[in-house]
């Protein structure tokens, strides 16, 4: 809000007379603490940011950007804080997409989490619909159930699901049982989501279609589904992510490198054996530019998904 | 086309009091049927098991000469207009009107076709394309006719249609309905809490009352020859005037008026009087043998051509309907008479009209 106070701050200052006023509200935002709260929250966030662009684009491996000698002093200690490489280059990127096999593991996060998104999707928005609009027996302990499981760490299934996946159903460094786990997993917060904006769409236009001779499915399919656009968005987005970004799970199943997801590859570049920091950095951005493609492309839908599917109307 | 008949048709949600009892209520084939009653009453209920949205607990419901209690809504050959028009959102008026016979697989030139008919009907040529969110009001609520309309149904069932409306546009809207039932003559059920709209449209009027049907008449039947206190207080405005009565064997007296009237003997002592607001007049200009009451002006509401007067004495309240032409001051005192043959009289217990034998009592008036 501040920004737009200033633009419109600036316009009327160029605009012409009476515009001192404005200038002094303006500069009073700008040297007031809630403004220094923003900076100071916004520097916290950046920071570590900045610091991986810089050591993606760095060119090395090491965790320093500057080289310190032993009896550097304070103003020298200071500006290797800033996080500025020595030299710009490619070089990390390069190597990490032709030297690693990292388009590999790219390959094989997008199958793992698109197919989860689609499974996830499928799953929960009839689900959803069911929970939504019919009264069963079992619908609300159910619905219950679903929030309960949300209320422990998602590390505590680690063993049994291990058990049941690679064990019992011999999934194991398979695509198929990450994305079964991946899509389970993600459906109760996915269920809540997409049921509480289900429950916002008036009833009558369901009645009204029943009316003119059309199916509960097509009912389904032709007019909940189109309608529920913003709240399948942001839920698509979400079961995307967690499968994108999740670690542990996907480093316990897979253990061919052939079949790593990007989190658990990006992983090897600093273990006990190696530290190339330049790569994972490097690795860590380009993880992140789908995501953000992702988001760009949702993000009209996400604001009145998220709402939409936060209040009861 | 088909007349609607319920038979004893009950309806009743589990673990709690019947929302309707018992129905018995024929809508005859090409009728305009208005349900009215106040909230609560029963009538959209009604109207929903007639569209299938509501199972039937008990009796028959007879669409035509089909036994619908078991039949699903999309087969039950009903077309219904929503309060909230129900439009579906992301379509475009033409494909909100096409959807309907989308879904029966008629061919594509001949949806067209009605499509283009109902537009030029309601006047919605202009805005096939656009969507349900860049209307009006009042010309979703076309739409939804439309849609209705297109499929050409057995009958047409109307919820409410026009309670989301600023006054004039219901006007016009229900010149609009009244209109096409003309042109078309389908079998109507119409849901509505206001009287004036009842009134208006209805060629019969159902009046509900917690589930129970009080009477059904034309609007004139009801107007003239209500059958308890319900029907009287329900339909004209202001209401009747119904005030408690003592039965003295010749005369029924309060401290308003008094009035003599044959056939009280064999009444209860304690009756209720009903006297409509129009039936007032200035007792100067009245007939010699009306009975006159005389009153205090609690206030007056000024509506132009015409006044309605509060009066009251003691605990008996009045409301008269005159003309406005004189300037009438609250706290005045004045003098009123009706026509004796405009008074009803009812059961102060069951509420029921009492019909007393002629001369005395009410008689049809002349028109």
């Amino acid at each position: 809000m501040s920004s737009s106070r200033i633009a419109t701050g600036v316009l009327a200052a160029a605009a012409g007379p009476g515009a001192t006023a404005r200038i002094k509200a303006v500069l009073g935002d700008i040297f007031s603490w809630r403004f220094a709260l923003l900076l100071f929250a916004g520097a916290v966030v950046v920071y570590p940011l900045l610091w991986v662009v810089s050591l993606a684009f760095s060119g090395q491996q090491s965790l320093q950007l500057v080289e310190l000698p032993d009896d550097a002093g304070f103003w020298q200690q200071l500006v290797a804080l800033v996080p500025l490489p020595q030299q710009w280059s490619l070089e990390n990127f390069r190597a990490v997409l032709t030297e690693q096999p990292f388009m590999r593991w790219l390959l094989n996060s997008l199958v793992v989490s698109l197919s989860t998104t689609v499974v996830g999707l499928a799953l929960s928005c009839s689900a959803a619909y069911a929970f939504s609009r019919f009264r069963f027996p079992g619908r609300d302990r159910g619905l219950v159930l679903f929030l309960i499981s949300q209320m422990f760490p998602a590390v505590l299934m680690l063993i049994p699901l291990y058990v049941i996946v690679v064990q019992w159903l011999g999934l194991g460094n398979s695509w198929l049982g990450l994305i079964l786990v991946y899509a389970i997993t993600a459906l109760p917060f996915c269920v809540w989501m997409l049921k509480g904006y289900f429950d916002t769409l008036p009833y009558e236009i369901e009645e009204s279609a029943l009316l003119e001779g059309a199916s509960r499915f097509t009912i389904f399919y032709r007019i909940i589904l189109p309608l529920a656009r913003p709240a399948i968005a942001v839920t698509g987005l979400f079961s995307f992510m967690t499968a994108w970004n999740e670690f542990i799970l996907a480093s316990i199943f897979m253990d061919d490198e052939a079949l790593y997801t990007v989190p658990v590859g990006l992983r090897f570049f600093v273990s006990d054996y190696a530290s190339e920091w330049g790569y994972f950095a490097a690795g860590a951005i380009l993880v992140s530019l789908p995501v953000i493609a992702l988001f760009m492309a949702l993000q009209r839908f996400l604001v009145s998904g998220l709402s939409a599917g936060a209040v009861k109307g | 086309m088909a007349g609607i008949e319920f038979k004893r048709v009950a309806k009743q949600y589990p673990g709690s009091q019947p929302t309707v009892p018992g129905l018995d209520l024929s809508v005859r084939d090409g009728e305009f049927m208005v349900l009215v009653g106040p909230s609560g009453c029963g009538k959209s209920t009604t109207l929903r098991m007639i569209a299938g949205l509501e199972s039937v607990s008990g009796g028959e419901l007879w669409i035509g000469d089909r036994l619908v209690n078991d039949v699903a809504p999309g087969e039950r050959d009903v077309a219904m207009v929503f309060q909230n028009y129900a439009l579906y959102p992301h379509m475009t008026v033409f494909e909100n009107m096409a959807f309907g016979l989308r879904v029966r697989r008629e061919p594509e030139a001949v949806i067209r076709e009605k499509i283009e008919r109902a537009a030029q009907t309601l006047g919605l040529a202009e805005l096939l394309r656009r969507k349900p969110g860049q209307l009006s009001g009042g010309q979703c609520q076309r739409v939804a006719l439309g849609r209705a309309m297109v499929r050409d149904p057995q009958v047409f069932l109307f919820d409410e249609p026009l309670s989301n409306l600023d006054a004039e546009l219901r006007v016009q809207m229900r010149a609009n309905i009244a209109r096409l039932h003309r042109e078309f003559a389908t079998t109507s059920v119409y849901v509505t809490h206001d009287q004036v709209e009842a009134m208006t449209l209805g060629q019969r009027i159902a009046i509900l009352n917690a589930g129970e049907l009080m009477q059904v008449g034309t609007p004139m039947e009801l107007y003239n020859d209500p059958d308890n206190v319900f029907v009287a207080g329900f339909m004209g405005s202001p209401p009747m005037n119904i005030i408690p009565v003592r039965n003295g064997g010749e005369r029924v007296s309060n401290r308003l008026l008094d009035l003599s009237l044959a056939g009280l003997s064999g009444l209860g002592g304690e009756l209720l009087l009903g006297l409509r607001p129009e039936k007032l007049e200035y007792a100067a200009a009245a007939p010699d043998h009306w009975p006159r009451l005389r009153a205090a002006i609690e206030m007056v509401e000024t509506l132009g051509a015409e006044m309605l007067v509060h009066l009251g004495v003691g605990e008996e309240r009045l409301v008269a309907r005159l003309p406005g032409l004189r300037p009438l001051a609250a706290g005045e005192t004045i003098e009123l008479a009706f026509d004796p043959q405009a008074v009803y009289l009812f059961d102060a217990g069951s509420r029921q009209r009492i019909r007393l034998a002629q001369p005395a009592g009410h008689a049809e008036p002349v028109l």
